[in-house]
């Protein structure tokens, strides 16, 4: 039972890191052509020739291309992301509270929208083209159109200036007591929530709908199954791998697109971090977090294929 | 009418009592407003405890409408509009969607046609079988479990112990109709609607299946109404039978007078139905197709065709029978050069056919047509019956406007149908319509050969007919050759000169029809003849009892 099932799964790792690795090459790419000296920007227009060049010396901005991908392919599969230039601190060091804390907000937002999405998924299913249906799907849509810098803004707005429930600027440090941290997170993570949540509902209802067309929904209706059994006994299970695929495309974005919620609510994660060094044109953050957001993107992905490779009983139990 | 039932008052001694039934559901044609249409009207029926009714019709009849009424179901925006459904003495129209869950697989329970596309495929079958009687309270977890192992076993089902563990997709399509049986049996129901519950098996598989049905039956005592579009397989498990047609009851009445005696001219079709003579004609002169010893696989390791050889003569047809998987269709395809032979040839008309279908020169493709099993997905749906038509005549001779306009016009007028249709669309058409339209544009090409592969299978009996009788009419003045592939052996007597038998991709038995259709026959041959329903009282028991080998479904 094993042998094609561990192969695609074998198969979709191997791609995923084959990705990787391409990206890596096009983060790489894609910063090298980038205008603007590096050397430069850190010393400011003052700086005399003699000083630049021997700044770019020292950073090993003379090599060539390649040998500096190289170089830099192998600090990363050693654990070394470099030195920020503009700081001189070691990447890795700084990045990693800071991921810890882009995650624990992702992870917050996930745990709310996702079973939310699920289930308005399928209480619209059972109600659909009702008025529950219409109001959810209007709701979810209403939020989705909305930009996440107005949510943001109105969240603000609304529990930290007039209802002052929670704090308007997110500031996390380290060893901040646990429902400190959450009340700090708790309106970047709605933010987030409300604009993930209708995608997933919206798949989560088409997904279903799809399936309760099948033969099989008919049976269960003849066996006088409640629609809300025959939704999540018969038509859920065979909905999952496509939900399972929005709701991590929806995990990625929590993690990779969270830079704005970020930057509104001043909370110190991945996304602010690489604002603020894009703007110093500190390459090799950005390199840095770029490839980790690919990282988290990719694997998410392959997560979702391998969710939908296992939830498959042709694929799961061959003949 | 001295046996006719005549209906108690008040007091409700049947299990099932349907009164002036009347079903309707909204349509919506193209081009047209959304309109209510009456599908079923002013149907009466009664079926006691332990009886088994059949309702029989073509498509669109309303036997399956009828058959869900039991159960207060309507499929897809079907309203039961005005009547009673009596279900053990209650009018089930009235209980609500609540009343209506209790009755569902408690009391009536439901067989489907398609048993694959029935099951949930996410789930293990012993879990299916069980659910109902878990849902309704009948039995604990293990009390049901045990009972359907036991059903599995007088289902005759092989590893009555195990295959409940199994997931539907592990299970053959023949095991699949067998185990929704004992998922309706499960809850211990007073009645089963079995929906054409053999008709997507092979003939041979079949037998078994219905065999297994009728076992059931009779063991449990459940009543049952049994719906099929298949006069001689109804005959085999009713004790009376309801023709029905255009939703209306023609006759009803016990299953021997209906076979033996029918009142109305309807029945008497549906009775007659398989009965085309067919004379065998004389093999003259030089084949039109020789296919020899052809050897052809789709990924390499297994060969799908094993040294095929056949003749088929100017004129004539040749049947090629065997059930579904035996490479009937392969061969088709080898021939057209969709899948090129691994070993051997195809000679046509003297030379030799490339084996690859892009090689082949426009002579060679207008020489040999296809019709197809679906005639509704083998037509350009967005095209009119004259584009359809008149394509080949363009593509083939460069025919245009008048010329074209009247060669289309001549081939509408012999498949039977007016210039009337030159304008509609393939969803105007109903389903032996569209077979026609294909049977036109096959003919455009003025081929040599026409092959034919399943093109009455999914047609109702009598329309199948029209179409069996037409192609023959069509050869006798075309001069075309059919290669006619169908595992219907009926239609191999009404139409084939001479026959292949396929099993497992070889020809065990070729020859003249006559010869084919004569004793001594070899296992298979015996297994597919004996498999045919016949329209005889006791038929089943005897073509158990006379079987040499065990179908290949089991």
């Amino acid at each position: 039972m094993d042998s094609p099932i561990l192969r695609l799964i074998a198969q979709r790792v191997a791609l995923g890191i084959l990705l990787l690795f391409a990206v890596s090459v096009l983060i790489f790419v894609g910063t090298q052509i980038l205008p603007g000296d590096v050397a430069q920007s850190i010393l400011g227009n003052q700086a005399t020739p003699q000083a630049l060049a021997n700044l770019r010396e020292e950073l090993g901005l003379n090599d060539p291309a390649y040998i500096r991908y190289f170089k830099w392919l192998g600090g990363i599969l050693t654990g070394d992301l470099g030195t920020a230039l503009t700081s001189g601190q070691d990447i890795a060091t700084s990045l990693g509270g800071r991921l810890q804390n882009t995650l624990f907000l992702a992870f917050w937002a996930a745990v709310v929208s996702i079973p939310l999405a699920v289930s308005l998924g399928l209480i619209a299913v059972r109600y659909r083209n009702g008025p529950v249906d219409k109001a959810i799907s209007g709701f979810a849509l209403a939020s989705t159109s909305l930009p996440e810098f107005f949510i943001g803004y109105l969240l603000v707005y609304f529990f930290a200036v007039k209802l002052q429930w929670f704090p308007g600027i997110s500031t996390v440090y380290d060893g901040m007591p646990f429902l400190d941290r959450m009340k700090a997170i708790a309106l970047p993570a709605t933010a987030l929530t409300l604009v993930v949540l209708a995608h997933m509902m919206r798949m989560t209802r088409a997904a279903i709908l799809n399936v309760m067309q099948s033969a099989y929904i008919e049976t269960a209706e003849l066996k006088g199954l409640s629609a809300f059994d025959i939704i999540r006994k018969h038509a859920f299970p065979n909905a999952i791998a496509p939900i399972i695929n929005v709701v991590m495309l929806n995990l990625a974005f929590l993690v990779v697109g969270v830079v704005v919620v970020e930057v509104i609510f001043v909370y110190p994660g991945m996304g602010q971090y690489l604002v603020d060094h894009v703007a110093k044109r500190d390459v090799p953050v950005v390199q840095a977090v770029g490839l980790i957001f690919a990282a988290v993107y990719i694997s998410l992905n392959i997560i979702a294929d391998i969710a939908a490779i296992v939830a498959n009983p042709r694929l799961r139990h061959p003949k | 009418m001295a046996d006719h039932e005549t209906r108690p008052d008040g007091a409700a001694a049947a299990l099932l009592d349907i009164r002036d039934l009347k079903i309707e559901a909204t349509v919506y044609p193209p081009g047209e407003d959304p309109h209510d249409v009456t599908i079923v009207d002013g149907v009466s029926l009664m079926l006691e405890k332990g009886k088994v009714l059949g309702l029989i019709g073509e498509s669109g009849a309303g036997k399956s409408t009828i058959g869900l009424s039991p159960m207060g179901y309507g499929r897809g925006g079907v309203r039961i509009t005005g009547g009673q459904v009596l279900v053990n003495g209650r009018d089930i129209l009235k209980v609500g969607t609540r009343g209506l869950r209790k009755l569902r697989g408690r009391e009536v329970c439901y067989v489907a046609q398609s048993a694959a596309a029935a099951f949930n495929p996410a789930h293990k079958l012993m879990d299916q079988v069980v659910e109902s009687a878990l849902q309704h309270g009948v039995a604990t977890r293990a009390e049901a479990e045990e009972k359907a192992v036991a059903l599995f076993r007088k289902l005759s089902l092989p590893d009555p112990e195990s295959i409940g563990s199994r997931y539907p997709h592990q299970v053959s399509g023949g095991q699949l109709q067998r185990v929704m049986t004992a998922m309706a049996l499960c809850p211990e129901p007073d009645l089963i609607v079995f929906d054409e519950p053999t008709t997507a098996l092979d003939v041979t598989t079949q037998i078994d299946v219905l065999a297994a049905i009728k076992d059931a039956i009779r063991d449990t005592g459940v009543a049952a109404l049994y719906i099929t579009h298949d006069l001689a397989v109804v005959a085999q498990v009713s004790d009376e039978i309801m023709v029905l047609r255009h939703g209306k009851t023609v006759e009803s009445g016990k299953t021997e007078q209906i076979i033996h005696a029918p009142r109305e001219d309807y029945t008497r079709q549906l009775v007659s139905v398989r009965e085309i003579v067919h004379k065998e004609k004389e093999q003259s002169g030089a084949p039109v197709l020789s296919v020899n010893n052809v050897t052809a696989s789709y990924s390499g390791d297994v060969d799908v065709l094993k040294n095929i050889s056949v003749d088929i003569y100017p004129g004539q047809t040749l049947a090629v029978v065997g059930e579904s998987g035996s490479g009937k269709s392969t061969l088709a395809r080898a021939i057209t050069g969709l899948l090129p032979p691994r070993e051997g040839n195809v000679m046509f008309a003297g030379r030799a056919l490339s084996p690859r279908l892009a090689e082949r020169t426009k002579d060679d493709l207008r020489e040999l047509q296809m019709i197809y099993q679906m005639a509704d997905v083998a037509m350009n749906p967005r095209q009119t019956v004259g584009t359809i038509i008149g394509r080949p005549l363009e593509f083939y001779f460069g025919m245009r406007g008048a010329e074209r306009d009247k060669r289309v016009a001549e081939l509408l007028d012999k498949i039977e149908m007016g210039e009337g249709f030159l304008d509609r669309y393939p969803a105007e058409l109903s389903g032996g319509q569209k077979q026609r339209v294909c049977i036109a544009r096959a003919l455009a090409a003025r081929p040599n050969l026409i092959i034919c592969d399943e093109v009455t299978s999914a047609l109702d009996p009598l329309v199948a007919n029209g179409i069996l009788k037409l192609l023959l009419e069509l050869q006798a003045q075309e001069e075309v050759a059919y290669l006619f592939i169908t595992h219907d052996l009926a239609t191999v007597r009404s139409i084939a000169d001479s026959i292949a038998v396929m099993y497992r991709g070889e020809v065990v038995r070729y020859g003249p029809k006559s010869q084919v259709l004569k004793p001594p026959f070899d296992d298979y041959t015996d297994l597919l003849l004996s498999s045919v329903p016949e329209m005889e009282i006791g038929w089943l028991e005897k073509a158990i009892a006379g079987r040499k080998m065990e179908s290949a479904g089991n």
